[in-house]
């Protein structure tokens, strides 16, 4: 008689008792909590390496002899890259549900509005707004979006990657998705030139510092460099503040109750990503080897990008000054933004605090130069600490 | 215009239509002019023609279209428990998805990465959101199966092998062959890897029988939850081949690319068959209990989806571009399959090391002979005794089939697509480098020495990879106790003795192997051993192994 005979009747679990008919978990991982989430099951050590597992290492490797994947690709230094897990626990069902909800979302939004011809009644000075600035800061979405997919390549685990991926899929879909609206509402408005928010882009000197800040982002060639810089320093000093301080505040008192929404989307997702960036970012602050050299690299870039997105902040402040009604001030959002990129600092550990603004005429402030100046002098109090 | 002037009016109470959409979108992108961005992924290739989407592709349509495939996947995943369908599954079956499942989402996550190359090796933006949905698509195909993989490990009667899954991907000399196929879509020269590779080959052409063919068989086997992912999964390659034949089209416009693509297109299409035939073939007609002489052999369904479709109608029309086609490969990979038993002796192979797995094989049987000679004449008398004599050494005591007096002889792996040599008259040997290396056949040893070289036809290729690393498993243990090497792996289940590996599908404690039984055993390097011979005795054996051997009844 052979084996093959002797068939159970049933293949399914608990048909019988016999070494090993109990082990229903993937046992080759720490989780980060009691038991391992759903998310830690699907992501973790999908993409090996010779710590875990490779018996036989990468076995293909660049012409230059880099492999598959290598530690290399950051200045940053971790003694265990596998201790991270992404805040947001997003795998690919969570991500469709909440890139889906989203969606969905903003066409009910935009459907109302249009239907209750909501575009017409927009102000026409804010008109000129959506038409040429929400139009130009769509690209600047679009550019980080496109910074975090190239940098998704890099990271040295699975659990990296998939936090940069899905905020690169958050960050092209709210690029578009300012793109469809303006192209909708903007169908609706007569004479809404769609083009106008590019050229301004490419060519209004209020956008220039921040068009420079974006490709300085997408030009790093580090890709932690280019997480940081997109999460830590130029979400919160330049997102936020067009997105929150100027179009949530300013858009109600224009008759324009549908761009918040849409904006509102970019301001949920950046805050899954600031909360994964800090996590990562942290623990590598956190390192016992490292978290000097790392600091110290970050505290660089914070000086590197900080510089240029300060300067883009600054000369972005025209802006404040176009609505009809001014329900803000641009003082007000950037010192909000001055806040929240020092608290993000903290949370981290670098140093983060930037001078408040100088109580001077706009044009002075918005050179290179003294943007610049501003955010490289030394800062007191708070920075000691 | 009164006909513009009508349609503007109609369409302005509308979204605004999809081809305006994809122009806008694609309108995102701009030419850096404050800090140019370094070319981060190395190619030789030249690409100056912005890649076109014909498919018109945005991302607010995409995200609620998976999603409802998504929900169409889960649901049926649960409706699959509710009909218990672990009850009548069968084992021979899930056995072999612990292999399947714990290669499969590191080809996809890699396929994820290799977007970020592409979006940014192609000029202009149309197709960057073509890219980014494929990178999204990727990463969920790769969630996807792991969640699958968790499904079965919490519902199948065996879930040893599924629970060490992605550190056995680490461990084992089969899974290597995948990370191959894996590491091959993002490493090297970007435009041979992320487009020829994966797009142009893996998924345009093998991509059917990877997850439209697995499928029923599965389904047969009483599998349904493994249809439901898989044709999910299958429903995005179609779209990843557009982008594929787009970015395809724009490297096509380059003379100076023509070379390099011969030699890509021939690379990829030979080691595609190599690692997908070798694993798809062996888990479809070796891992059913299903034999039907009507269904399709996969012999069969290559030659549908392979040769005419893809060979057919794909390749073969590129070379009114100037591409020079290798025909004399495709019908050489075909011929293998029907002529020269090449997925036959992989699954031989697979059993003679069945210690070294992380899931289980059961002998085949009457059942089985009948059908394999029904659809491949001749096969009994090749790979009859070896099945009757694995059935033979199943219980534990027996001597393991691999050291028994079969007439077996342990294989040469191939140093370029990692498979054994299993088709012995094709064995290669050459020195590369002033090293010595084994070669399942011509193009691999092609693959090794020139197309992974610095330099192709007398043209400098800088970006194009190499092969690294430990590549044969064999070596790595050289010298080795079996049971050492089984412990050292991880592939024992949690009693610390007994094997996840068993040659038989029997639940029964007393049935299964521990380490006790294979131990005394060595593994043994026929690479190495090869290479401390002198040229005349190596000569000898390669005569000797090209020969092939005969199957003793033991
Ligand atoms: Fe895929
Ligand atoms: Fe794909």
């Amino acid at each position: 008689m052979t084996m093959q005979e002797t068939e159970t009747t049933s293949a399914a679990a608990g048909a019988k008792v016999f070494p090993g008919s109990d082990s229903r978990r993937y046992n080759y991982f720490e989780p980060k909590g009691r038991k391992a989430t759903h998310y830690e099951d699907v992501t973790v050590d999908v993409q090996p390496d010779p710590e875990r597992y490779l018996l036989q290492n990468w076995i293909i490797s660049f012409g230059d002899g880099t492999p598959t994947y290598s530690k290399d690709w950051t200045a940053l230094k971790c003694t265990d890259w596998h201790g991270f897990r992404a805040p947001d626990q997003e795998w690919e069902r969570t991500h469709y549900q909440r890139q889906s909800t989203i969606v969905g979302m903003i066409q009910n939004v935009v459907e109302n509005a249009r239907r209750a011809g909501a575009p017409q009644r927009f102000d026409k000075a804010w008109v000129a707004v959506l038409q040429n600035h929400v139009g130009a800061f769509k690209h600047a979405e679009y550019g980080l979006g496109t910074a975090l997919m190239r940098a998704q390549r890099y990271g040295y685990t699975q659990m990296v990657n998939n936090a940069i991926l899905t905020n690169a899929s958050y960050k092209l879909r709210f690029a578009q998705d300012l793109t469809l609206y303006l192209a909708e509402v903007g169908s609706d408005i007569g004479g809404f030139d769609l083009d106008a928010g590019k050229a301004h882009w490419l060519d209004d000197p209020i956008w220039q510092p921040c068009r420079e800040a974006v490709e300085h982002i997408r030009a790093a060639t580090d890709f932690l460099e280019q997480y940081f810089a997109v999460n830590l320093v130029f979400e919160p000093l330049v997102g936020e503040l067009f997105r929150s301080g100027f179009v949530m505040q300013v858009a109600a008192a224009q008759n324009d109750f549908s761009t918040p929404s849409v904006i509102s989307a970019a301001e949920a997702d950046y805050e899954r990503n600031l909360a994964n960036a800090v996590e990562l970012f942290a623990l590598l602050l956190r390192d016992p080897a490292h978290g000097e050299d790392n600091r110290i690299m970050l505290q660089s870039w914070f000086t590197h990008h900080g510089g240029l997105a300060v300067k883009a902040a600054l000369q972005l402040q025209p802006l404040w000054s176009l609505p009809r009604v001014k329900a803000a001030s641009f003082a007000d959002a950037f010192e909000r933004a001055r806040n929240r990129v020092a608290a993000i600092g903290r949370e981290i550990g670098i140093d983060a605090d930037l001078p408040a603004l100088p109580p001077v005429e706009v044009g002075q402030v918005a050179t290179p130069a003294a943007a610049a100046a501003a955010v490289t002098a030394p800062v007191n109090g708070a920075a000691a600490e | 215009m009164p006909d513009g002037l009508t349609l503007n009016k109609i369409t302005s109470q509308k979204g605004i239509g999809i081809t305006e959409a994809a122009r806008r979108v694609a309108d995102l992108g701009w030419t850096p002019s404050y800090v140019k961005e370094a070319m981060a992924f190395p190619t030789d290739y030249k690409i100056s023609k912005a890649p076109r989407d014909p498919m018109k592709q945005v991302l607010r349509s995409y995200f609620p279209m998976q999603e409802e495939k998504d929900n169409r996947v889960y649901g049926a995943l649960d409706a699959a428990l509710r009909g218990d369908m672990f009850r009548n599954v069968e084992p021979r079956w899930i056995e072999w998805m612990k292999l399947f499942l714990a290669i499969i989402p590191f080809p996809e996550i890699s396929a994820a990465r290799s977007m970020a190359t592409l979006g940014q090796l192609a000029p202009g933006d149309d197709l960057r959101t073509g890219f980014t949905m494929q990178m999204i698509d990727e990463f969920r195909h790769s969630t996807i199966q792991m969640n699958l993989k968790k499904w079965y490990m919490e519902n199948y009667i065996d879930p040893a092998g599924f629970d060490i899954t992605e550190k056995a991907f680490g461990k084992c000399y089969a899974t290597t062959i995948g990370r191959q196929f894996g590491e091959a879509f993002l490493t090297g020269d970007a435009i041979t890897a992320s487009n020829i590779y994966l797009q142009v080959v893996a998924e345009t052409a093998f991509t059917n029988t990877l997850f439209v063919a697995m499928p029923s068989e599965a389904a047969r086997n009483g599998d349904y939850a493994l249809p439901t992912v898989f044709l999910s999964v299958q429903s995005d390659e179609s779209r990843h081949i557009g982008n594929g034949h787009s970015m395809l089209m724009s490297v096509l416009k380059e003379p100076d690319n023509h070379l390099l693509l011969e030699r890509d297109i021939r690379y990829s299409f030979w080691q595609n068959h190599m690692i997908v035939d070798a694993a798809i073939g062996t888990i479809i007609e070796y891992g059913t209990k299903n034999r039907d002489k009507n269904k399709e052999s996969y012999a069969e369904l290559w030659h549908r989806w392979i040769f005419e479709d893809y060979y057919r109608t794909y390749m073969l029309p590129l070379e009114k571009y100037g591409i020079k086609i290798h025909h004399d490969d495709v019908h050489e990979a075909f011929d293998s399959i029907v002529k020269k038993n090449y997925v036959h002796k992989i699954a031989q192979f697979f059993s003679a090391g069945w210690w070294a797995n992380f899931w289980r094989i059961e002998a085949m049987t009457e059942r089985d002979f009948e059908w394999f000679e029904s659809k491949y004449p001749g096969w009994y008398d090749e790979f009859g005794v070896w099945w009757e004599n694995y059935a033979k050494l199943s219980k534990p005591g027996s001597v393991p089939i691999t050291f028994a007096d079969t007439g077996y002889v342990y294989p040469h792996r191939c140093w370029s697509s990692l498979v054994p040599c299993v088709i012995r008259e094709d064995f290669q040997i050459d020195e590369v480098d002033g090293e010595l290396y084994t070669y399942a056949s011509e193009v691999d040893r092609w693959t090794h020495k020139e197309a992974f070289a610095a330099e192709y036809q007398g043209r400098p290729t800088p970006a194009m990879g190499r092969f690294s690393g430990r590549r044969q498993w064999e070596e790595v243990y050289d010298g080795w106790d079996l049971a050492d090497a089984i412990q050292d792996m991880g592939f024992v289940r949690p009693d610390g003795k007994t094997l996840v590996a068993q040659p038989h599908l029997s639940f029964e404690e007393k049935d299964m192997w521990t380490l006790d039984h294979v131990r005394g055993h060595t593994i043994r390097s026929p690479l190495l051993a090869l290479r401390e011979m002198t040229p005349q005795q190596r000569q000898a054996h390669v005569e000797e192994y090209r020969k092939g051997f005969k199957i003793r009844r033991v």
